[in-house]
C-alpha cells in the first residue's frame, strides 16, 4: 500500500518535474509563454544570516521575488546561525518541522547528503548555468557525485587592516608574508603605541597559516590524516610565534572572536584575519572611523603561499519538500541566487557573489572592497567536502587555545588533533 | 503489575470456608481503588521515563550514530527521481565497546572530566550549604528590613539562569570585563581568567554559587522556623552561648531538611549543564568541561553519535546511583528515617 502510494508520487513527480523542465527550456527563449503567476505554492525559507544586518536585504529579495510569482508565498524565517545546524538536523530526521530551503553552510551541505537529507539537483534548471559559478565554492555542493545546492555566496579570509593606524606607522603598503606582518606590528607599536595583529584563537583562523607552508588537514584521496605533518607544525609556530613576540595579542581563551572585533572596532589593534561578512558590522561601528578606513588584502603568505580557506553559504532544498512545490522551490532559488539578486546584496551587505558574471554587474564592480576580496576568493582553498568535515573544526579550537593562549608546543597539539581525528571523526583514515 | 490487575477479576473466589482468599486478592479487594488511581501516574511515568531510560541503556551498547541509523539512504533528484541504496555502514551492536573506549580514555576525556565534575561539585554544595546556612541564621532573627533582606537575598533565583551565566561570564572578560577593571583600579594585574583550567573553573564555581546560594538560604529558613522557639529558650535559661545553642539545638534541627537539600544540591550541581557550558564554555582547550557539557560536546556536534551520548548517560545515572545508595546508606546508620 505505501510502496504504491510512492511510486505513484515518483511518477506523478516525474511527471512534473519534465513539465518543469520543459517550461524552463522554453523559458530561456521566450520569457512569456510561462505563466509566472500559474505557479502556486507556499515554501519555509530558513534565513541564517544575521537578522539585523543581514534579513532585511534579503526580505527585500523577497518582495522583489514576489512581484513576478505573485502566488509563491515565502515564509521567511530567521534561524540563528549556530542552531541552525541541528535543528534542521532534528527536524530532518523526525520528518516534521524541517523548511523548504535552507541556507547551509558549506561544510554543512555534505554532511546532510550523505544522511539523504537533501534533494540533489542535478539535471534541474538551477545547475543550467553551473559553470557561471567560482569553481571553489560550487565544489561544496559536490558529493558522492552529485550536486546538492547552489551557493549563495562565498567569502574566505583576508588580512583587514585599518588604514589609519597604517598611515600613522608610516606603512604604505599591506604586508605580504607573516614576516612582513610582524616587522609592520613592530613599527605600530614604536609608533603609534597600537597593537600591530590579533589573531583569533580558532581553527578555522589559522588555516591561513597551514595552507601558507602547502599543509592540509586531511588528504581525502589518499585516506590519510595529514594534520600533524611538519609543514603543518611550521605554520603554527609562525602563528605562536606571533604571539609570543608580542607581534600579535594574546588572545583570551573565552569568547576571543569577540574581543578581537570590538579591539578592531575601537582602533585600538590594527590588523586582523576576517572575512567579508563582517564589513557591514564595521562600515556601522561609530568608532571604526568609516568603511573608508578598512583597507583589505590577502592573507600573508607563509613560506610556500598565501592560502585562505573558503567558507560561505549555499542553497539546499529539503528532501521531505513535497515535490509539487519543487517548481516553485527551483523559480525561488533560482531568483535569490541571479547575477543581479546576487549583486544587489553584494551592494547592500558587502557579501561577495558567487556567480562570475555578477563581477561584471556595475555596483559590484565599482565597490571597493569587494573588488579587494575577489582576488581573496577566487584563490581560496577548497576544504575536505565529507560529511565529517564539520568535526574536524572542534579539536583545531582545542590546538588554537592550547597553542596560542597557554602556549603548548605546536607539534604536540598538532598530534592530539590528529589522534582525535583518529579516534573520533575519521576513524576509516589512517594516520599521518 | 497488569497480571495483579487481572488475575483477581477473572478467577472466581474459592469458597470462604475452605481456603482464606491469597495475599494478593485480598489485597486487590481491599486497595483496588488505589491502584485504579496510581495506573495513570505508572502509565505516564513508563512512557516518560522508564521507556527512554531503558532505550537509552540499549542504545549505549550499539554504534548508533545520526550517519549510520537508516537502513538505507535515499538521495531524492529534484527532476524525480529516487535512488535508494543500502547503508554501508548501518549500525550495528557492538557490545560494551562504547563503554570501554570512554573508560580507557580512547574517545573523550572522561576522567579529566570526571574530576572536574568532583571537584566543582564539593566546592559548589559545601559554599551553598555554608553560605546558605549562614545567611538564614542571620535571617531567622528579627531585624529591621528583614524582608527586604530576603527579597534581595533571593533574587538571583529570580534571574533566568543563562541570564546570569552571561552577566558572569561578561564580568570576567579579560579585556573589558569589570572585575578586572576593579583589579586595575586598585593596582593590581590584569587576571587571564579563562587562560588556567583553575582560574577558569573559580569564575563558574563562583557564578554558580551566587545562582545556588537562595535555595539552600531558603530551605534551611523554613527547617529553622519548624524548631520550636522553647528549645532556645530553655537552652537560654540553661545559659548556653549562642554557638552551643547553634550546635546542639539549630543542627540537629535542621538536619532532615539539611540532608535532603545535600543529596539534591549532589545531584544538580553534579549535572549543572548550562553555568559551565556558558560561563567557561569548557575553556581553556576544554579542560573545564564537566561531564554533563563533555558528553554533549561530544555527542551533540558534528554527526551526531546517539550511542556515545548514552554511554555517557548510562555512566552518569550510574555514578550518581552509586553516591545515593551510598549516602542513604550513611544515613540510615545515623538512625535517619529518610
Amino acid at each position: 500500500m505505501r510502496r504504491t502510494a510512492r511510486g505513484i508520487a515518483v511518477l506523478a513527480s516525474a511527471a512534473i518535474a519534465l513539465a518543469v523542465t520543459a517550461c524552463g527550456n522554453d523559458a530561456t527563449e521566450a520569457p512569456t509563454k510561462t505563466d509566472p503567476a500559474a505557479l502556486a505554492a507556499e515554501l519555509t525559507w530558513w534565513d541564517t544570516s544575521d537578522p539585523a544586518n543581514e534579513g532585511p536585504a534579503f526580505k527585500e529579495l523577497i518582495t522583489e521575488f514576489n512581484k513576478t510569482y505573485p502566488n509563491v508565498k515565502i515564509n521567511y524565517q530567521s534561524v540563528p546561525f549556530g542552531e541552525a545546524q541541528n535543528k534542521f538536523k532534528t527536524a530532518a530526521a523526525a520528518k516534521s518541522g524541517a523548511p523548504d530551503i535552507l541556507r547551509a553552510e558549506v561544510a554543512w551541505v555534505p554532511e546532510f547528503a550523505s544522511l539523504g537529507y537533501l534533494y540533489n539537483l542535478d539535471g534541474s534548471e538551477l545547475l543550467a548555468d553551473e559553470s557561471d559559478y567560482f569553481a571553489t565554492p560550487m565544489s561544496a555542493n559536490k558529493f558522492d557525485g552529485k550536486t546538492y545546492g547552489v551557493p549563495q555566496v562565498t567569502d574566505s579570509l583576508a588580512l583587514m587592516y585599518n588604514k589609519k593606524i597604517f598611515a600613522d606607522a608610516g606603512i604604505t603598503e599591506a604586508p605580504k608574508t607573516w614576516a612582513d606582518v610582524k616587522t609592520a606590528a613592530a613599527a605600530i607599536k614604536a609608533k603609534t603605541k597600537k597593537d600591530g595583529l590579533f589573531i583569533n584563537a580558532g581553527g578555522y583562523f589559522l588555516l591561513p597559516f597551514i595552507y601558507g607552508e602547502g599543509g592540509d588537514l586531511v588528504d581525502t584521496a589518499a585516506k590519510k590524516i595529514t594534520v600533524n605533518s611538519a609543514a603543518n607544525v611550521a605554520g603554527i609556530a609562525v602563528a605562536a610565534d606571533l604571539v609570543k613576540s608580542g607581534a600579535a595579542v594574546k588572545p583570551p581563551a573565552n569568547d576571543s572572536y569577540g574581543t578581537m572585533m570590538t579591539l578592531f572596532k575601537e582602533q585600538k589593534v590594527a590588523m586582523i584575519i576576517n572575512g567579508p561578512w563582517e564589513v557591514n558590522n564595521l562600515r556601522n561601528a561609530p568608532t571604526f572611523g568609516g568603511i573608508d578606513n578598512l583597507g583589505v588584502a590577502a592573507v600573508p603568505a607563509g613560506s610556500a603561499k598565501a592560502g585562505a580557506p573558503v567558507g560561505g553559504h549555499n542553497y539546499v532544498l529539503y528532501s521531505g519538500m513535497a515535490q509539487d512545490k519543487a517548481a516553485a522551490a527551483i523559480a525561488f532559488v533560482k531568483f535569490m541566487s541571479s547575477a543581479t539578486s546576487q549583486a544587489f546584496l553584494a551592494d547592500k551587505l558587502g557579501v561577495l557573489p558567487t556567480r562570475k558574471s555578477a563581477y561584471d554587474i556595475d555596483k559590484v564592480k565599482n565597490n571597493a572592497i569587494i573588488a579587494a576580496f575577489q582576488p581573496v576568493v577566487s584563490s581560496a582553498v577548497a576544504r575536505p567536502w565529507i560529511p565529517e568535515g564539520g568535526q574536524f573544526f572542534g579539536p583545531l579550537d582545542t590546538m588554537a587555545t592550547e597553542v596560542l593562549v597557554q602556549g603548548k608546543d605546536p607539534k604536540t597539539s598538532l598530534d592530539g588533533v590528529a589522534n582525535k581525528y583518529k579516534t573520533e571523526v575519521v576513524t576509516a583514515y589512517s594516520a599521518g | 503489575m497488569s497480571t495483579d490487575t487481572a488475575t483477581p477479576a477473572r478467577t472466581s473466589p474459592p469458597p470462604r470456608e475452605t481456603r482464606r482468599p491469597s495475599r494478593l486478592r485480598r489485597s486487590w479487594d481491599k486497595h483496588w481503588y488505589a491502584w485504579v488511581m496510581v495506573a495513570p501516574v505508572v502509565l505516564v511515568l513508563g512512557v516518560l521515563i522508564f521507556y527512554p531510560l531503558g532505550r537509552g541503556i540499549l542504545l549505549s551498547f550499539t554504534n548508533l550514530t545520526e550517519a549510520n541509523q537508516l537502513a538505507e539512504i535515499c538521495s531524492k533528484s529534484i527532476t524525480g527521481t529516487e535512488v535508494c541504496k543500502p547503508n554501508p555502514n548501518a549500525w550495528e551492536v557492538v557490545g560494551v565497546d562504547n563503554y570501554v573506549n570512554i573508560l580507557t580514555g580512547k574517545v573523550g576525556e572522561f576522567w579529566q572530566q570526571f574530576g572536574v565534575t568532583l571537584l566543582w561539585t564539593v566546592t559548589c554544595v559545601v559554599f551553598h550549604y555554608g553560605l546558605g546556612l549562614g545567611l538564614a541564621v542571620l535571617l531567622n532573627r528579627p531585624m529591621r528590613g528583614r524582608g527586604i533582606y530576603r527579597v534581595l537575598l533571593i533574587l538571583p533565583w529570580a534571574v533566568p539562569a543563562f541570564v546570569s551565566a552571561f552577566a558572569w561570564r561578561f564580568m570576567f572578560n579579560e579585556q573589558f570585563g569589570l572585575i578586572n577593571s576593579l583589579f586595575e583600579s586598585v593596582g593590581l594585574d590584569r587576571v587571564e581568567w579563562f587562560a588556567d583550567w583553575k582560574t577558569a573553573l573559580l569564575t563558574a564555581i563562583i557564578a554558580n554559587i551566587w545562582l545556588g546560594v537562595p535555595f539552600m538560604m531558603v530551605t534551611l529558613l523554613g527547617g529553622m522556623q519548624t524548631i520550636p522557639g522553647e528549645q532556645y529558650e530553655a537552652a537560654e535559661i540553661d545559659g548556653a552561648t549562642p554557638w552551643q545553642r547553634f550546635v546542639n539545638i539549630t543542627l540537629p534541627g535542621l538536619r532532615s531538611v539539611s540532608m535532603t537539600v545535600l543529596l539534591l544540591g549532589f545531584i544538580w550541581t553534579f549535572n549543572m549543564f548550562p553555568i559551565i557550558f556558558l560561563v567557561t564554555g569548557g575553556e581553556p582547550a576544554g579542560q573545564t568541561e564537566i561531564l554533563v557539557t563533555g558528553a554533549f560536546r561530544s555527542a551533540f556536534e558534528g554527526i551526531r553519535n546517539y550511542s556515545l551520548s548514552s554511554t555517557y548517560g548510562v555512566l552518569i545515572l550510574s555514578i550518581l546511583l552509586v553516591f545515593s545508595v551510598f549516602y542513604r546508606r550513611a544515613l540510615r546508620k545515623q538512625g535517619e528515617v529518610w
